[in-house]
């Protein structure tokens, strides 16, 4: 017992490092909504006074309502773009086994860990390469790529555990084929596919390094910001675009979760929790 | 729930004659993955209203037959007919079966109720028929007045009675049910071994059940067929399966038995005469199918059939040995005899109402036996 305790770092410095390491982790992100409703257009303490004229001048920037809807236009289509090659992917990592299943996992898993910038030159390279023009259309591609891995996350935690006599209990009642996927599959994967397509689009929306490769003339959001970044008296504006943004992800962040968990819980507990 | 003790082994309860009519024949069926047979050239034919069992240790081909009477799975050669009407081509959702599954599989998006009215939605019934049936396969069951809860607010006895609601509602020719009673406790298990029989007497439908557990066989059964390694070892009523096993295997697998080398002396069409060294010189019937193999014969007898004498109490047939160990199980004393000449020691149950349980380990006793309740099988 003894011995034990001398390793153990005393209840109080740990929790001084975990309040620590909070504050390292959000204290940077807290400035953002602070001085975006500060009068003042340089960011410096002391604060001058509470106004909310930056978000009022939002809607009247037409290049940043631009840049609103491209990045809508690409966070929609790359999230059911991801979103479909993840069922996919998901359904058959999790339903059948094969040589080389773990392996193509992986694969399917390594965007999240290559250097962006490198996946950005690559596939800038390969576009160039095909022939196609920049566009948001590429600007889609590069995301769907980014967005996989989030999306087979997602996915498998929801479709692993679905027991497969459920679809049989369907057909052995008398439903086709069809109809078993419409009344028993998909009601219970659709909290994962929603979750699913939020996640995505989220990761879209905030994504900065392989739009700003892979675009032509359109900016999405990041780049937008990125270009005001030049002017310091539109910087009030970035903080207020910034923090939306932040509330933004935030928010679909956390529904996504509760739906994830949602359908992870309706296919994992079958089988007898109370048993 | 219903008193215990007086229905522990329903099938001895009356019930009226079975009908003679083949519900389910299954002719040379093999069912084979590769080299390896799950099933092996089965043949059987289950007979319309029967409670039949197939009963064998995991891997021996059973769920296998199952899935394959319920359409999810097809014969590689052989036929399946059911009602009289040939299974090849059909898929499951069109056959007159219904299956409880070992998981139970219960839809955790919909409420008792709609799990239960799942397959009726199809039939598009009349009015409140839907309702009303609904409520009736609640009722077998003991589950009404629970319709509006959610599956996952259940206890596992009671999905598994929504998942027998579920096939019962849809009038089934033949239901299917898949080690349903794995998953439950002892004491559950046992009450539901009950009101499964029951249930099965008051709709009158085919009840074909997979499992692994010998008792549960015995007890619901009108008939069993004992699976090992993907071939029908013995199809019999629990009592012919119990006393009369075919082989070494089959009585290994439904309870204890003492087996005891055997020479032939006589043999004739119906009867074997046997020398043995512990029990003498034994007559007994000889199994249908039994192929003599030289002179050798094995002969079992159960642990309960062998019987302490007490005191000076004398008995027609009897072996004298001695205690060797002795194990204590609350109702019963398992003895373990050693008996002069054979090779192996003799396991006897006693009842614990004489004192079975205070015989000293080293006593010696005799042991009184009935010479019928020896039986000769194939090794």
């Amino acid at each position: 017992m003894t011995a034990l305790r001398r390793f153990r770092p005393g209840a109080g410095w740990l929790s001084a490092y975990a309040f620590l390491y909070v504050v390292f982790l959000y204290l940077p992100v807290i400035f953002l909504p602070i001085f975006s409703i500060n009068t003042a257009a340089t960011p410096k303490f002391p604060l001058s006074g509470f106004t909310l004229k930056w978000y009022e001048d939002l809607p009247r920037t037409p290049a940043l309502l631009d840049a609103a809807w491209n990045s809508l236009v690409v966070g929609v289509s790359a999230s059911i773009l991801a979103t479909v090659f993840g069922i996919l992917a998901a359904r058959s990592i999790t339903r059948y086994r094969y040589p080389g299943r773990r392996a193509i996992n992986g694969l399917i898993m390594a965007p999240l860990v290559l250097p962006e910038v490198i996946v950005a030159i690559s596939m800038l390279l390969v576009m160039l390469q095909l022939g196609l023009s920049l566009s948001l259309f590429t600007v889609v591609l590069g995301h769907v790529l980014v967005c996989i891995p989030y999306s087979m996350t997602v996915l498998t935690s929801g479709f692993e555990g679905f027991d497969r006599s459920l679809e049989e209990a369907s057909a052995d009642l008398g439903e086709s084929a069809f109809g078993t996927f419409r009344r028993v599959t998909l009601p219970m994967v659709a909290p994962a596919i929603i979750s699913s397509l939020l996640v995505c689009f989220t990761i879209s929306l905030d994504e900065f390094i392989i739009a700003f490769f892979l675009t032509g003339t359109d900016a999405t959001l990041p780049i937008y910001i990125w270009g005001q970044l030049r002017f310091a008296s539109k910087l009030p504006g970035v903080l207020a675009l910034g923090t939306l943004l932040l509330v933004a992800s935030f928010l679909l962040m956390t529904v996504a979760e509760i739906l994830r968990r949602r359908a992870a819980r309706r296919t994992q507990n079958e089988g007898g929790l109370y048993a | 729930m219903p008193e215990q003790s007086q229905a522990a082994r329903p099938h001895q309860s009356e019930r009226p004659p079975l009908s003679e009519r083949p519900m389910i024949e299954i002719r040379n069926v093999t069912r084979s993955y590769g080299a390896f047979k799950a099933l092996d050239d089965a043949t059987l034919t289950i007979k319309e209203g029967e409670f039949f069992s197939l009963l064998g240790p995991s891997g021996c081909g059973k769920t296998t037959l199952l899935r394959m009477i319920a359409g999810f799975d097809n014969p590689t050669t052989g036929s399946i007919a059911v009602g009289g009407q040939p299974m090849e081509g059909i898929p499951a959702n069109r056959r007159p079966t219904n299956m409880v599954f070992q998981s139970y599989a219960i839809f955790p998006h919909l409420n008792v109720e709609q799990n239960v009215a799942y397959g009726l939605k199809r039939l598009r019934l009349e009015g409140t028929e839907e309702k009303r049936r609904v409520e009736e396969a609640l009722a077998q069951v003991s589950l009404t007045g629970l319709g509006k809860r959610l599956a996952t607010e259940l206890s596992g006895g009671q999905r598994q009675r929504v998942a027998l609601a579920r096939a019962l509602v849809m009038r089934p020719k033949v239901l299917l049910l898949d080690e349903p009673l794995s998953a439950l406790d002892k004491k559950l298990r046992e009450q539901m071994q009950v009101e499964l029989r029951r249930l099965q007497q008051a709709v009158g439908i085919t009840f074909v059940l997979v499992t692994h557990d010998q008792y549960e066989a015995l007890a619901m059964s009108d008939r069993i067929a004992v699976m090992f390694g993907g071939k029908i070892a013995q199809i019999a009523s629990p009592k012919e399966i119990y006393q009369r096993p075919v082989n070494r295997q089959v009585a290994d697998f439904l309870g204890g038995m003492n087996f005891v080398k055997a020479e032939i002396v006589e043999e004739d069409g119906a009867s074997l005469v046997v020398d043995t060294l512990g029990f003498g010189r034994v007559k007994t019937d000889k199994p249908k199918a039994f192929v003599r193999n030289g002179g050798a014969a094995t002969l079992g007898i159960r642990p309960e059939r062998l019987r302490v004498l007490w005191d000076n109490a004398t008995a027609k047939f009897e072996v004298a040995g001695k205690v060797v160990e002795r194990h204590y199980f609350g109702e019963i004393t398992h003895l373990i005899v050693e008996i002069p000449g054979l090779e192996k020691p003799l396991s006897v149950t006693e009842t614990n109402d004489f004192g079975a349980d205070d015989i000293p380990v080293g006593t010696s006793i005799r042991l009184a036996y009935d010479p019928e309740a020896l039986v000769a099988m194939a090794d």
